[in-house]
């Protein structure tokens, strides 16, 4: 494994603007809507004009599944006022936008541009809940895996089992991560549900593909979010209170799941915090909060485990400690989490970034985690093909 | 998934209707499906052709309830990653078994059925699944 404790960035970044639509079932919104929605919100929080962006990268996993459009750069850039600028647009399924976030650190820190927007976007609800879940199944190995009727709960739900048969884990230690992070959506204006749950009615619900029901599933959402990007040292032309981008990283593993080293282990999460950790110099016991990939309860699990917030088969006793909830010792999915925040496949990376920046500026309302000084976000692409971790914080 | 030409099909039957994996010969691992690098070596060396001898025991497993798109009439239906005597693991239902039934570490074996069809006249998709074994 190498060390990227001695790779650089040619210059640092920071995040001046933030803008995010309310994540749900819009069935009054297009996807270019919901993209312009977030791009303007995350334009007027910069205080710039749309003239003065150089470069704009948005992650959008299946515009052409979900709406029939492809090319949605070009749809978005116009749309957003961005033209003649260029545009692009980044696909690694569910860790579409913060692929798009890393693309747009990468052109800030390599002084090839001073101002980008990155955003991301997703419009889901436009095609029935089947199709919808053949589109997703499409992020995973189709001649081997989804040619067999798999689909994504079913791939974590193998995790689930083999988790619990490895480890011990109970079926009630994963239902209480649904309930935490419903607690949380609870307290934020933007998410998709609002509701509290108990671990009663996560075990009480539908089964979708056993061990997993239907409160263990982050829902099908629409929603978009994106933010804008200046190297350090111009940042307090912009902002009062920028937040710096301290690492991104990421990492790949095999798409298809049967392949993995270990199945109880997302060994690209492993890999890209290990990147972030190196990069950023801080350790998992430096970090003050997290945002991470609850697609299903039991990927929040594995990534405490993963991520270095709890030793291997101890994410289930992690979660009943508490330490993981708002005002415990390392609050993780202060938003809501995927579950309860809403899960707009290309526009989740982006919304994780979104909460940090909401936490670090101190402007996180009712969610806000005390002291809050350096939060990590965790985003999945698919069954852990692609991982992207970052970390931010508001000092440079 | 848009409904494809023939020939996505028609390439892949040699591949679905038996299990033809890899064995890298330098570090002796097998894989399933067929590879040209061997992901844990990394080596550009020449990977061999194997046939796999469908025996294996079940590694985990899911009961699917909420089905894909072609998939429907066969819910619930159970879903397995199977590890091979070779070594090498293979995604793939499992049938002639109660969902109730299903445990990790099940001994199972390959058997050739059909997997879904398109739609009334389309066409009709075979490939491998898994019994218990007895």
């Amino acid at each position: 494994m190498m060390d990227f404790s001695k790779l650089k960035p040619a210059r640092d970044v920071a995040i001046v603007g933030i803008g995010s639509t309310e994540f749900g079932e819009h069935w009054n919104k297009s996807l270019r809507e919901l993209a312009g929605e977030a791009g303007s919100k995350a334009l007027h929080d910069a205080k710039i004009d749309p003239e003065e962006i150089q470069l704009l990268v948005g992650g959008n996993m299946s515009g052409g599944m979900f709406v029939g459009q492809e090319h949605g750069a070009g749809l978005f850039a116009d749309y957003l006022g961005i033209n003649p600028k260029p545009s692009m647009r980044t696909e690694a399924a569910c860790a579409s936008g913060s692929v798009a976030a890393r693309v747009g650190f990468m052109a800030v820190a390599s002084g090839m541009y001073d101002v980008v927007a990155v955003g991301g976007a997703e419009k889901m609800t436009d095609v029935s809940g089947e199709t919808a879940t053949s589109v997703l199944a499409g992020a995973m190995d189709q001649e081997n895996e989804a040619f067999h009727g798999l689909t994504f709960p079913g791939v974590y739900a193998f995790l689930a089992n083999r988790h619990m048969h490895e480890y011990g884990t109970t079926r009630e230690q994963i239902a209480m991560i649904p309930v935490k992070n419903h607690k949380n959506g609870s307290l934020n204006p933007i998410a998709h549900f609002k509701n509290k749950i108990t671990v009663a009615d996560v075990l009480g619900s539908a089964l979708v593909s056993d061990p997993l029901r239907l409160l263990d599933c982050s829902p099908i959402s629409d929603g978009a979010a994106s933010i804008i990007m200046v190297p350090a040292e111009k940042a307090k032309d912009y902002s009062d209170n920028p937040i710096y981008i301290r690492a991104s990283a990421q990492a790949s593993d095999s798409l298809t799941v049967h392949d993995r080293r270990d199945i109880t282990t997302l060994d690209a999460t492993v890999w890209a915090a290990k990147e972030a950790y190196q990069r950023s110099g801080l350790t998992p016991k430096d970090i003050n909060f997290a945002e991470v990939h609850d697609c299903f309860s039991i990927n929040e699990l594995i990534a405490y485990e993963d991520l270095g917030f709890a030793k291997k088969g101890e994410g289930g006793k992690l979660i009943e400690s508490g330490d993981v909830e708002i005002g415990g010792r390392i609050p993780i999915n202060t938003s809501g989490g995927l579950k309860a925040k809403g899960h707009p496949v290309g526009a989740t990376g982006i919304a994780q970034l979104y909460e940090l920046v909401e936490q670090l500026r101190g402007e996180a309302g009712k969610r806000q985690v005390d002291n809050a000084r350096y939060g990590l976000a965790h985003n999945v692409g698919g069954s852990g093909a692609t991982v992207v971790v970052h970390i931010l914080s508001n000092e440079r | 998934m848009p409904e494809f030409a023939v020939p996505f099909h028609w390439r892949n039957f040699r591949k679905r209707y038996s299990l033809i994996g890899s064995r890298c010969p330098v570090c002796g691992r097998y894989f399933y499906p067929e590879r040209h690098i061997c992901p844990v070596c990394k080596r550009t060396v020449k990977i061999e052709e194997v046939m796999f001898s469908g025996k294996g025991k079940v590694f985990t497993y899911t009961v699917v309830r909420v089905p894909p798109e072609g998939f429907k009439i066969y819910a619930p239906y159970i879903v397995a990653i199977i590890e091979l005597e070779e070594g090498a693991k293979i995604t793939g239902q499992v049938v002639d078994c109660d969902p109730g039934e299903i445990k990790i570490g099940m001994p199972v074996e390959a058997v050739f059925r059909k997997i879904r069809s398109e739609h009334e006249s389309g066409i009709v998709l075979y490939g491998t699944k898994f019994k218990p074994a007895k």
